[in-house]
């Protein structure tokens, strides 16, 4: 640990300040994985890390959404709920007989839809955003619950086809189609952040809303369409929830805006706005997924370990970056 | 009447009288109090009790929130409270005596304000934002309520620890006086005391509050601390109400709710200014609504949907800007400006 200390200061004189959250939450993912390796058999693989893509394939797409939502400065409660709904949806909709890309279609608009009316409301009534979204996580949990109550298996080919496909990558590395479809999100997000006009508008939002206004940027069109993304991307991780499980069910998926939360705070994105990069979010999902992996691997810690685990590795995280970032990054009370 | 029409808790209280009036239709009887065997009894009175865990909740959040702050941990903390007492009780050999539940209860309660300085500290000490600082202890609680009552649900059959949440004392369901006098000291220290001003002039800016020779550290520390005991009395009566504790379920989400109760109740999520009586309305409305949803029948599948339904109408109908947008004659053609003022003059 004492050897990691001293390479990131060696860094701290040649790195911007603004990537070093990142390269502490990279700098963590590799002591993990060369801890993991060095006390497991079979543990130092390549695969092990695509399974961790394959398992969280999900969880990332939902965390890109956020990661545009906390950018501008607001959060998005309503996550978890819009995948239970999604995987609901389409698991009753494919029950009815639709076809699988009529359903993925009008899953995906549905999601955006919903993020577009928490957006706009957030934005034209000036409420605030945790208490919309918060609503918007009741609505989409109550509309799950009025679809059915009980879980409704997946039986459609397409749907289970894409579910069992592996992509073979040369050796004995596979990958499913939902981990690819999760990279490509985070290769277009990631382009559209840093490249695009909409990007440079979401940070300058979120650094200053005030002054973002009076720079003459389109607030209002750039904070209903994070929301609008964030809606996108939690049906899109809905749908591919649905691939990963193969059935449709109203309490799927409950805690998972807290599981993005938590990735897009790791990865070293501040929840006040305008400071965070895509790559962090994308580190601190593999962080969570890595510690879910090391604690089956371990074998003989009962579930809630899991979450106390977690809970110490936020705050270690936390206060890793606090100490690295100079402590300087938000004023102190 | 202009004046009545800006009053802080005008809207709130509207709601309130409106949701209480939709279940005169629908119930007999739904105002009138009895007496029965010395104790008081009535949907009203039920409405209260039931919802005394929540609105003591919602008063530390409240301070919490004056500071610019949200503690997300409460509902684990309702969780790691109730367990930590329910072990101790079904540890006594004698599981009536007073002087072990007392001892049960006591430590409970200091391990709950413990768990709220922990929260302090890190805001205070290490200044982490408040929303991660306490999302730590939001997962982290819950395993550690699980440890203690080892993944099981720990049952108690103890009279005087039943009395918390479903006893009776002075006629009156013993949870609401807890609540009382809860809300009468914390109002008696932050509206009779200075600390109450200390704590709006933190939230308002922290660094001018120190500058100005606040010790903005202590405030922080001790309103985290507050909200934590309040937590942990709330975790005591869901969990004795029950004479069982558990783990994974108690005060699930009661966090949001708090949160809603407090934001309902006029105060803002940006902090600097609270209204203690106004969360007692919005925590009464929350409840409410509970009720009601079971009085006029809807299928429960439905429930969350029509809870959706009534907070957006509840926050809509609070939404200055949503009020000038709908109700009131366009005054000015740029539709930006207005807003524009408005936030200036709250944040003033």
């Amino acid at each position: 640990m004492t050897s990691i200390t001293g390479l990131r200061d060696l860094r701290r004189r040649t790195v911007p300040p603004k990537y070093i959250p990142v390269l502490v939450t990279a700098g963590l993912f590799v002591a993990m994985f060369v801890a993991g390796g060095i006390r497991y058999d079979n543990f130092a693989t390549g695969q092990i890390i695509l399974n961790v893509f394959i398992d969280n394939a999900f969880l990332l797409v939902v965390a890109v959404g956020m990661t545009f939502v906390i950018l501008t400065g607001g959060i998005d409660l309503s996550v978890g709920s819009v995948v239970a709904l999604a995987t609901m949806l389409s698991a009753s909709l494919l029950k009815d007989g639709w076809p699988a890309y009529a359903v993925m279609a009008l899953v995906l608009v549905i999601g955006a839809v919903l993020g577009l009316a928490m957006g706009a409301i957030i934005h034209y009534f000036e409420i605030q955003p945790f208490i919309v979204t918060l609503a918007g996580m009741f609505l989409a949990r109550g509309l799950c619950y009025t679809i059915s109550t009980e879980s409704i298996p997946i039986e459609n080919q397409t749907f289970t086809d894409i579910a069992q496909t592996r992509i073979n990558l040369g050796g004995d590395l596979s990958v499913s189609p939902s981990a690819v479809i999760a990279v490509v999100v985070v290769l277009i997000a990631a382009y559209v952040l840093h490249y695009t006009r909409l990007g440079r508008n979401v940070y300058a939002t979120g650094g200053s809303e005030q002054s973002a206004l009076l720079m003459g940027l389109p607030v209002a069109r750039t904070k209903i369409a994070v929301y609008t993304i964030s809606g996108f991307c939690s049906a899109l991780g809905g749908l591919l929830f649905a691939f990963y499980s193969l059935s449709g069910y109203g309490l799927s998926a409950v805690g998972m805006e807290l599981d993005a939360i938590a990735a897009v705070v790791i990865g070293g994105t501040l929840l006040t706005g305008g400071s965070g990069f895509l790559l962090g979010t994308v580190l601190g999902v593999l962080v969570l997924g890595l510690i879910q992996t090391i604690i089956s691997f371990e074998g003989t810690l009962s579930s809630w370990w899991t979450r106390i685990f977690i809970g110490l590795l936020l705050f270690v995280f936390i206060l890793l970056q606090r100490v690295f970032s100079g402590g300087s990054r938000r004023r102190t009370p | 009447m202009s004046r009545i029409l800006k009053h802080r808790l005008f809207w709130p209280l509207v709601i309130l009288v409106a949701l209480l009036a939709l279940n005169l239709f629908f119930t007999d009887n739904f105002f009138k109090i009895q007496m029965k065997e010395g104790h008081l009894y009535g949907s009203l009175i039920d409405i209260v009790r039931f919802g005394a865990p929540l609105i003591l909740v919602s008063l530390g959040m409240t301070l919490v929130i004056a500071t610019s702050g949200i503690d997300l941990s409460v509902g684990s903390v309702v969780a790691i409270a109730g367990a930590l007492a329910c072990l101790r009780i079904s540890g006594l050999s004698d599981q009536n005596s007073v002087g072990g539940v007392l001892g049960a209860v006591g430590l409970a309660l200091v391990l709950s304000v413990v768990l709220g300085a922990w929260n302090g500290f890190l805001v205070a000490g290490i200044g982490i934002q408040p929303i991660i600082a306490t999302l730590i202890l939001m997962v982290a609680g819950r395993g550690l309520a699980q440890l203690i009552t080892d993944g099981q649900i720990t049952t108690v059959n103890s009279s005087p620890y039943k009395l918390i949440g479903g006893g009776y004392w002075l006629t009156l369901p013993f949870g609401i006086i807890i609540v009382a006098v809860v809300l009468a000291l914390t109002a008696f220290l932050t509206r009779r005391l200075a600390l109450g001003l200390l704590i709006e002039s933190v939230g308002g800016n922290a660094e001018a509050s120190r500058l100005a020779g606040i010790s903005a550290r202590g405030v922080l520390m001790t309103v985290y601390a507050f909200c934590g005991l309040c937590a942990g009395i709330a975790g005591l009566m869901i969990s004795s109400n029950v004479s069982s504790a558990d783990g994974n379920n108690a005060g699930l989400w009661i966090e949001l709710d708090a949160i809603l109760a407090v934001v309902i109740g006029g105060t803002p999520l940006s902090g600097g200014r609270f209204s203690l009586s106004g969360t007692v309305l919005g925590a009464l409305i929350i409840q409410t609504l509970t009720t009601t949803i079971y009085s006029i029948g809807v299928p429960p599948e439905t429930t969350l949907l029509f809870k959706a339904l009534v907070v957006t109408i509840v926050c809509l109908i609070q939404s200055p800007a949503f009020r000038a947008k709908v109700f009131h004659r366009r005054r000015r053609p740029i539709a930006a400006r207005p807003a524009a003022e408005e936030k200036v003059r709250v944040s003033a």
